[in-house]
């Protein structure tokens, strides 16, 4: 708070009259912009509260988090909770779990570069019949309710005993069915210049050298904001693992956290929520790695969180 | 690999201008397909193929085990006289219209907040936008039980001024509250995107506007949301076809069970129960047929009343 006020005070009072002409209106300024610290400030303090909380209460014994405590603060602060957390449930160790997310989430990056950018190279640089009438499709695709599909889905994986492995997990990744990632890339390519390309034609190259060479070397800030939030979004998916894996030492993160809730209710609070703070741990540091990524990715393509 | 390329433009060269410009047309479809393969069998396999036998099989009574049996209308009636798929459709359509609207005025009142160029907005920024990016994972809807529990931090701090709630989680009335305000704490995302529009609003507008005396209320109404209404059309669409489609939440703040009372019954999550705790999957159909019906109905409102609200500039690149 201090840091951000002191730089306007430190300036000279008349250099400051003399880029403001109206007198009054210096005060008036350092007033507004104090208050204006305070405000977001102040709001900065509850958004995070939760967070903060939730770290807070991983280090805290389990008398300390539901009883009388609203403060952040604790003087027995220890790492008990999490090497409780660490033995992990149901005879699965949570390296395991850890693991399995891994294996999910870097199949789901791979699978959606791979079949996203090519896709959106038909749709942005390729003149075929029919293309209009697909993009619509695929654009009205982001608009449809995910759970109109899952029921059949559901049916064709467990007719092809496919139920209980990562397969229709993936599958979708590998088939550019996230129709959010082949718009952005689809948006980022059309605004490349297209000289590019007819002078790469004229030089005799095909689309595929065309796509390899030219479009995905260039296409670097697209691939990148894709697989922040394709591994994000596969990291804390619920609904497809529950859906689909029965077998615990298969459980990605989120559906171990299911069963450590169900198993042990809430009789051990610290190790729960201690287990919920390492299940968010790669994304918050993905977060404080690809920030400018992240808010950038959202602000240009209106990508979800 | 160079050389064949420049051989049959060479024997393009001796053609008629028509047949090149054709054959070119005819390798450009065939690659235009080739490189559409991915996309194009996932839309068919996963999701035009699913939605008509989703479609098929709302008119039948099918528990995976047995073949379906067709039964007509009769899986849409009976939903109707469904209590709980009733409570469901009230819990869901509460928290689609208290919840969405008072997100996408928290996101565009602190978007035009840090649009300004102060220091620190960067960091404001992000910090405002990180619970877009985890608020929906299973951590976090543990952390939002243990928060609203009983005697846990926001019962605590409500005590602190006289305010005696209890437990949030256990009491049927506080529930939708709760849920509203962890929909509401995701105003991040919205907000980056409004703000990303508010920086598009030439400047030289609001200064011809001080100019003629007019207000902040007046430049609000008259500048900041005609020129964002295609944003605002945006960030509203999105998140209401979004807050239609919550479950996360809902599964593990009730224990998969939609309780207490059925204030946390969300329509996916009755959806779900029906189709893969009860295996009534001819009923689940319908209930998904009957949400792609709504949210499409939506959809078609708000693409139409834009046109009353929505402007866009002509000049804009």
């Amino acid at each position: 708070m201090t840091s951000t006020a002191t730089p306007t005070q430190s300036l000279p009072d008349a250099q400051l009259a003399h880029y403001n002409p109206k007198s009054e209106s210096v005060t008036a300024k350092r007033a507004k912009s104090t208050l204006f610290h305070v405000v977001a400030l102040a709001l900065t303090a509850v958004v995070l509260y939760p967070g903060l909380w939730m770290i807070a209460s991983s280090f805290k014994p389990n008398a300390e988090i539901g009883g009388a405590n609203t403060s952040l603060w604790s003087n027995n602060f220890s790492f008990d909770n999490f090497v409780t957390a660490m033995e992990g449930i149901g005879g699965v160790s949570t390296l395991q779990f850890f693991t399995n997310s891994l294996v999910l989430a870097i199949g789901a990056v791979v699978g959606t570069i791979l079949s996203a950018s090519v896709s959106a190279y038909a749709f942005a640089r390729i003149k075929f019949p029919g293309r209009s009438v697909f993009f619509g499709m695929m654009i009205a695709t982001l608009l449809l309710p995910f759970h109109v599909v899952i029921i059949p889905q559901y049916i064709v994986f467990q007719q092809l005993g496919l139920v209980d492995t990562y397969v229709p997990l993936l599958i979708g990744k590998f088939l550019a069915a996230d129709a959010f990632f082949v718009f952005l890339m689809v948006q980022f390519m059309r605004n490349l210049p297209g000289e590019l390309d007819e002078a790469a034609r004229i030089d005799g190259a095909g689309h595929v050298r065309i796509f390899t060479s030219i479009m995905l070397p260039l296409m670097k800030p697209a691939l990148i904001s894709t697989s922040i939030f394709s591994f994000i979004w596969s990291w804390n998916d619920f609904l497809g693992p529950l859906l689909y894996l029965n077998t615990p030492d298969k459980y990605p993160l989120p559906l171990a956290l299911r069963l450590f809730v169900d198993q042990t209710q809430s009789s051990d609070y610290g190790a729960m929520i201690a287990m919920s703070v390492l299940a968010l741990l790669p994304v918050l540091i993905f977060f404080l790695v690809f920030q400018r990524y992240i808010v950038e990715g959202v602000s240009t393509q209106g990508l979800k969180g | 690999m160079t050389q064949s390329p420049t051989l049959s433009r060479r024997s393009a060269q001796s053609d008629s201008p028509l047949p090149r410009k054709s054959r070119q047309r005819g390798a450009d479809a065939r690659a235009g397909y080739t490189f559409l393969l991915p996309w194009l069998l996932g839309f068919i396999a996963l999701t035009v193929g699913p939605m008509i036998s989703s479609l098929y099989l709302s008119f039948t009574n099918y528990n995976l085990f047995e073949p379906p049996k067709w039964i007509g209308l009769d899986n849409y009636t009976t939903l109707f006289q469904d209590e709980r798929f009733l409570q469901s459709v009230g819990v869901t359509v509460s928290y689609v219209v208290f919840g969405t609207p008072l997100k996408l005025a928290a996101a565009l009142a602190v978007a035009m907040l840090l649009n300004s160029k102060r220091r620190g907005q960067g960091f404001y920024r992000s910090a405002f936008y990180a619970p877009s990016l985890i608020g929906a994972s299973v951590s976090i809807a543990i952390v939002w039980k243990a928060m609203f529990g009983d005697a846990g931090p926001v019962d605590q701090g409500l005590s602190f001024f006289g305010i005696n709630l209890g437990g949030w989680v256990g009491n049927p009335a506080m529930t939708m509250p709760m849920f509203i305000l962890l929909t509401v704490w995701q105003f991040g995302a919205p907000m980056v995107i409004f703000l990303a529009g508010l920086k598009q609003i030439p400047a030289d507008l609001y200064e011809a506007a001080s100019m003629d005396g007019a207000g902040p209320i007046r430049k609000f109404f008259n500048i900041t949301w005609p020129m964002l209404s295609p944003v605002i059309f945006f960030n509203l669409l999105m998140e209401t076809i979004h807050a239609f489609q919550i479950f996360n939440s809902a599964y593990i703040i009730s224990n998969g069970e939609g309780g207490p009372a059925g204030s946390t019954l969300f329509y996916t999550l009755y959806l779900y129960l029906r189709g893969f705790s009860d295996f009534r999957m001819g009923y689940a159909s319908a209930m998904a047929w009957l949400l792609l019906i709504v949210v499409g109905i939506l959809t078609l409102i708000i693409f139409r009343t834009s046109k009353s609200w929505v402007h866009y500039s002509g000049d804009a690149k």
